[in-house]
C-alpha cells in the first residue's frame, strides 16, 4: 500500500530541469530518505507534493487515488504536511495559536479551548509541547516540535521534513529521532530531506538519490551502506576518468595550519584543518555537501574570521584578514554561489574592475577608457557572451562565472581558490571553466578546488583531500585515489595519514 | 477558471527614465477628483500651476527659490539611497545645518563675508554630518534599521530647537520665540536684486554636480553604489561596504545640512521653529521622482517648486485652498513609487 506516488514529475524553472521524470513512491508507515546534493531537485520534487510549486507534468497519488495537489491547502486536505527548513512560525504568538492558525473555523477564539485542543493532540502524538508558551521564548528544537505538531493537527499521515536536522544541535537530534520514530508505529509516513548520510542510515527504512534533478535510484536501506550511497550522490560512472600527467610541484604557496571555525551557536563548523598547496598542482577538496566546504570557502576567501589557526600565503597569515588584504596577499577567489560574487545591478565592465579599483584610479578619479579597454581584453579573453555595459544580473550562470574568473585570474594570483566553480554551468562552460583552472596551474600557480562533483575533482586534481564534519579525513595523491577509499573517507569511516 | 497573478519579471531598462513623466500624467489625472471636489476647473487649475508661474519674471524667480532647499535635500536623499542608505533624516539634518548655521551666524560679527560665508558653510555642513552620526554608527555597527533611527532623530530635534528658541536664544528685545539675527556678513548674497534668490542656489548646483562626478566618476561612488545593490557581491570584491555606508550616510547629512544653513543665511537670517516647512521630506519625494539619479534630482527639484510656486497661484487666482499643492505632491509620491514596484513584475495569467 502506498501512501504516496510520484510518477514521471518534471519541473522546469526556465532553461533549468530542476526534476527531469521522477519517479517517488512512500510507502504507508516507512521513514524514506530522499537524498542528493544541494541542488539535486529534492526540494523542488516535495514543494510539488506539497503543492508549492505546480509540476509541468507528471501524476500524483494519494493512497492509491490520483490527486490534484495546486495548493498547500490541497496538499493539507490530501493529509499532507511539510516542515520546512525555515519555520512559518508566528512569534509573538503562543504555541496553541501558532498551531490553530488556519485551522479553525468560525469567528471567535477561546485561548483555553484551543490550549485544550493543542494539549490533547500533544498527548495523542506524544509530540511534548507547552500549549501556552509563546514561539519567540522557545529554542530551534521546540520550535521544530511546534510545526510537526501543527502538520499532524492538521490530520497529516504523511510528513515531509526538509533537512530537519540543519538546524538543530546533537541532542535535539535524537529527541527529533525518537518522534519520528514513535509517530512511524502510530501509522504516519515520514519523507526525509537531507543530505546526511549516517542520519539517513540511522533512521530510514528506505532510500531514493537524487542527482542533478534525476533519480539515481531508491535502496531498501538494509542492502546498502554509507559509501554506496555517498557514491550514488556524487556519480558512479564519473570514476575512472583519464588523468593528466602530473607535473612536477614546486614549494607551498598556501599553507592552512590547525584552522577551526565555531559558529555563533557553539557548533564547531571546521575542526583543526591543516593543508597545503604547492605552487603547479591542484589540491581538490572532495566531500558530500554540508560537512564544512561553504565555511572553509568563507574563511578563506575573508567574509569570516577563524575562530583559531593560520593561512599562510605567500609567507603572510591572511587568517581573519578582509577579503581586499587577501586579494593583494596573492589569492584569486571564486565564490561558492556566484550571485554572491558579482553585483547584479553593475554592468560587466564595473564588475570586472570592482576588485582591482587601485589600478583603474587616475588622480583619485576612474579612468573609464582604461576599464572599458580592459574589460574589451577579458570579455575577448575568457569568452565572455556580453557587451561592457550589460547588467551582470542579464548574464547566464555561465557568463557570471567567466567574469568571476576573468576578475581575480587577471591579476595573475599565486593562488587560485574554487569553490564549486562549474555547479549548475551547461557542458560547454563547464568545460571551459575547468581548462581555465589547469591553465593556471600549469602557469605555476597553486589552485584549491573545493567540489562537490567528484567526478571534478578526478578530472583536475593532482591530490585529493577529504572533507568529513569540519575535519579532514585525509589527503591522497590522486592517482592512488579509488571509489572504494574515497567513498569511505565521504562517509567518515576511514581516516588515511 | 483563469486567474491573475504578478510575476516578478524586471521591466526593460528604458522604462524607468520615463517613469516620473508617466506618473506626472497619472498624478493629474487622479487629482482631478479633488480639483472636482473643490469645484475649480480641471484646465485651469493645471494652467496656474504649471504655466502661469512662467508668465512673470517674480514667480519664475520664486521657483527658483522654492527649488533652492530642495536642490541640496534632493541630493543629499538620493546620495544616500544610492547606496542602499535610507535617510529618511534629511529633515532633522536640515535643521541641525540651520542650528549651528544661526549660531554660528550671530558670533561672525566684525568678520569679512570672505571669513563668514566658509565658516558658515562648513558649519551647517558638519551639523548635519553630526545629527546623520548616531543613526549612520547604529547601522553599521548594530544593524539597527536606519530608517527608523533617523526618522525619530527629526522628532528630536523639534524639540532641541524649540528649548534653544523658548530658552537661551529667545530674541531678548521682541520675545519671540526666534534667535537673534545673524551678522550681515553671515548672510547670503543674493544672485538677483531685490529677489530672495541667494548663494544657496549655487550651492545646490555644485553639489549636484560633485555628487554626479562622485557616484559616477569615483571609485568611492562605485563602491557605493556595489554596496547599495548588493552589499553581498560588494563585500566579496573587497568594497568595505560598513565603511562605505557609514561615509555616505555622514556626507548625506551634510548635504541636507546646508540646506539648512541656506534657509537661515539666504531667507529667514535667524532660527524659527518653521525653518524647514518639511523640506527634508519632500527631498525624499525629490530623489525619488529624480529616480535618485543626481541631474534627476535637480531637474525634480525644479518641478516641485513649480509645483509649490503654482500652488500659491493656483490659490491666489481661483480661491482654491493652497493644499492642493501639496496633495500633488504627496499624490505624485505614491505614483511613481507604485510604478517604480510595478516595473518589477508583470500580470500573468493562467490557469
Amino acid at each position: 500500500m502506498n501512501a504516496v506516488q510520484m510518477l514521471n514529475i518534471t519541473k522546469k524553472f526556465g532553461d533549468l530541469v530542476a526534476n527531469d521524470n521522477v519517479n517517488f513512491d512512500l510507502r504507508k508507515g516507512e521513514i524514506h530518505a530522499l537524498l542528493g546534493e544541494n541542488g539535486a531537485g529534492k526540494t523542488t520534487l516535495m514543494r510539488i507534493l506539497y503543492g508549492l510549486y505546480r509540476a509541468d507534468s507528471g501524476e500524483i497519488w494519494i493512497n492509491d487515488q490520483p490527486v490534484q495537489i495546486n495548493s498547500p491547502r490541497d496538499a493539507i486536505n490530501n493529509g499532507v504536511g511539510m516542515v520546512t527548513q525555515h519555520f512559518t512560525l508566528v512569534p509573538p504568538l503562543s504555541v496553541a495559536e501558532n498551531i490553530v492558525l488556519g485551522a479553525v473555523k468560525g469567528f471567535t477564539l477561546n485561548p483555553k479551548e484551543i490550549e485544550k485542543s493543542v494539549a490533547e493532540a500533544s498527548e495523542e502524538y506524544g509530540i511534548t509541547v507547552k500549549p501556552s508558551a509563546l514561539v519567540r521564548h522557545l529554542s530551534v528544537g521546540e520550535r521544530q516540535r511546534v510545526e510537526i505538531l501543527k502538520a499532524l493537527y492538521r490530520r497529516a499521515n504523511v510528513l515531509i521534513m526538509d533537512e530537519p536536522t540543519a538546524v538543530l544541535v546533537p541532542q535535539e537530534v535524537d529527541g527529533l529521532f525518537n518522534s519520528l520514530k514513535q509517530l512511524v508505529e502510530k501509522g504516519l509516513s515520514v519523507i526525509f530531506i537531507s543530505h546526511k548520510l549516517n542520519e539517513v542510515m540511522a533512521i530510514c527504512d528506505r532510500v531514493t538519490v537524487l542527482r542533478g534533478g534525476r533519480l539515481v535510484g531508491t535502496v531498501e536501506r538494509a542492502g546498502t551502506s554509507e559509501k554506496d550511497l555517498a557514491v550514488m550522490m556524487v556519480g558512479r560512472e564519473t570514476f575512472g576518468v583519464e588523468r593528466q600527467g602530473i607535473k612536477e610541484t614546486g614549494d607551498p604557496v598556501l599553507t592552512v595550519d590547525h584552522l577551526s571555525l565555531t559558529d555563533e551557536q557553539g557548533i564547531d563548523k571546521l575542526k583543526d584543518i591543516t593543508l597545503e598547496v604547492r605552487h603547479g598542482e591542484v589540491l581538490g577538496v572532495a566531500g558530500v555537501s554540508g560537512n564544512g566546504q561553504a565555511e572553509l570557502v568563507k574563511v578563506l576567501t575573508g567574509l569570516q574570521k577563524p575562530t583559531n589557526g593560520q593561512i599562510i600565503l605567500n609567507a603572510i597569515d591572511i587568517a581573519g584578514a578582509s577579503p581586499s588584504a587577501i586579494t593583494i596577499a596573492g589569492m584569486g577567489r571564486t565564490p561558492e554561489d556566484r550571485h554572491a560574487g558579482v553585483v547584479g545591478e553593475l554592468t560587466v565592465e564595473e564588475n570586472l574592475a570592482l576588485e582591482s579599483l587601485e589600478i583603474y584610479l587616475n588622480r583619485g578619479v576612474l579612468d573609464r577608457k582604461k576599464i572599458r579597454k580592459q574589460a574589451i581584453e577579458m570579455i575577448a579573453d575568457y569568452n565572455i557572451k556580453a557587451s561592457p555595459e550589460d547588467k551582470v544580473r542579464t548574464l547566464s550562470g555561465g557568463n557570471m562565472q567567466k567574469v568571476v574568473m576573468a576578475r581575480s585570474l587577471s591579476r595573475n594570483p599565486s593562488c587560485v581558490l574554487a569553490a564549486q566553480p562549474t555547479r549548475g554551468l551547461d557542458v560547454g562552460a563547464t568545460e571551459y571553466v575547468r581548462g581555465k583552472l589547469l591553465e593556471q596551474r600549469d602557469r605555476g600557480a597553486g589552485v584549491l578546488l573545493i567540489s562537490e562533483d567528484l567526478e571534478e575533482i578526478m578530472e583536475l586534481a593532482d591530490r585529493i583531500a577529504v572533507i568529513y564534519e569540519g575535519r579532514i579525513m585525509g589527503v591522497i595523491p590522486a592517482a592512488e585515489a579509488t571509489e572504494e577509499s574515497l567513498g569511505l573517507m565521504m562517509a567518515g569511516v576511514t581516516e588515511h595519514n | 477558471m483563469s486567474k491573475l497573478r504578478l510575476e516578478k519579471a524586471p521591466a526593460p531598462a528604458w522604462v524607468r527614465p520615463v517613469i516620473p513623466l508617466l506618473a506626472i500624467l497619472v498624478t493629474f489625472l487622479i487629482t482631478l477628483i479633488f480639483i472636482a471636489w473643490v469645484q475649480a476647473n480641471p484646465l485651469h487649475t493645471y494652467y496656474y500651476f504649471l504655466v502661469a508661474p512662467f508668465t512673470s519674471t517674480v514667480t519664475m524667480i520664486e521657483l527658483l527659490v522654492k527649488a533652492t532647499p530642495l536642490f541640496l535635500t534632493g541630493a543629499a536623499v538620493a546620495f544616500a539611497f544610492r547606496a542602499g542608505y535610507y535617510n529618511i533624516g534629511a529633515e532633522g539634518q536640515l535643521m541641525a545645518g540651520a542650528i549651528i548655521g544661526s549660531w554660528v551666524g550671530v558670533m561672525l560679527e566684525g568678520f569679512s563675508s570672505w571669513i563668514a560665508l566658509p565658516i558658515m558653510i562648513v558649519g551647517g555642513f558638519l551639523g548635519g554630518v553630526a545629527w546623520a552620526l548616531i543613526p549612520a554608527l547604529l547601522r553599521v555597527r548594530l544593524k539597527v534599521d536606519e530608517v527608523v533611527t533617523t526618522l525619530l532623530m527629526n522628532s528630536i530635534i523639534v524639540f532641541l530647537v524649540s528649548y534653544l528658541l523658548n530658552g537661551p536664544w529667545r530674541d531678548p528685545v521682541s520675545m519671540w520665540p526666534q534667535s537673534p539675527d545673524i551678522a550681515k556678513s553671515a548672510m547670503f548674497f543674493t544672485l538677483i536684486p531685490q529677489s530672495r534668490l541667494h548663494f544657496g542656489f549655487i550651492i545646490g548646483i555644485v553639489v549636484i554636480l560633485t555628487i554626479w562626478f562622485v557616484i559616477s566618476r569615483t571609485a568611492f561612488g562605485l563602491k557605493m553604489r556595489a554596496a547599495g545593490s548588493s552589499a553581498e557581491g560588494a563585500r566579496f570584491a573587497g568594497v568595505n561596504v560598513e565603511r562605505t555606508i557609514l561615509v555616505t550616510a555622514l556626507v548625506s547629512g551634510g548635504i541636507a545640512g546646508l540646506a539648512g544653513v541656506g534657509e537661515v543665511a539666504g531667507i529667514h537670517f535667524h532660527l524659527i521653529q518653521g525653518l524647514s516647512s518639511n523640506l527634508g521630506y519632500t527631498g525624499i519625494i525629490v530623489a525619488t521622482l529624480g529616480a535618485l539619479n543626481p541631474f534627476g534630482v535637480g531637474i525634480a527639484a525644479l518641478f516641485i517648486g513649480l509645483i509649490d510656486t503654482g500652488s500659491l497661484t493656483v490659490s491666489r487666482a481661483m480661491g482654491v485652498p493652497v493644499y492642493l499643492g501639496q496633495v500633488v505632491q504627496a499624490t505624485l509620491l505614491l505614483v511613481t513609487l507604485s510604478m517604480f514596484v510595478l516595473t518589477n513584475y508583470r500580470l500573468k495569467r493562467e490557469g
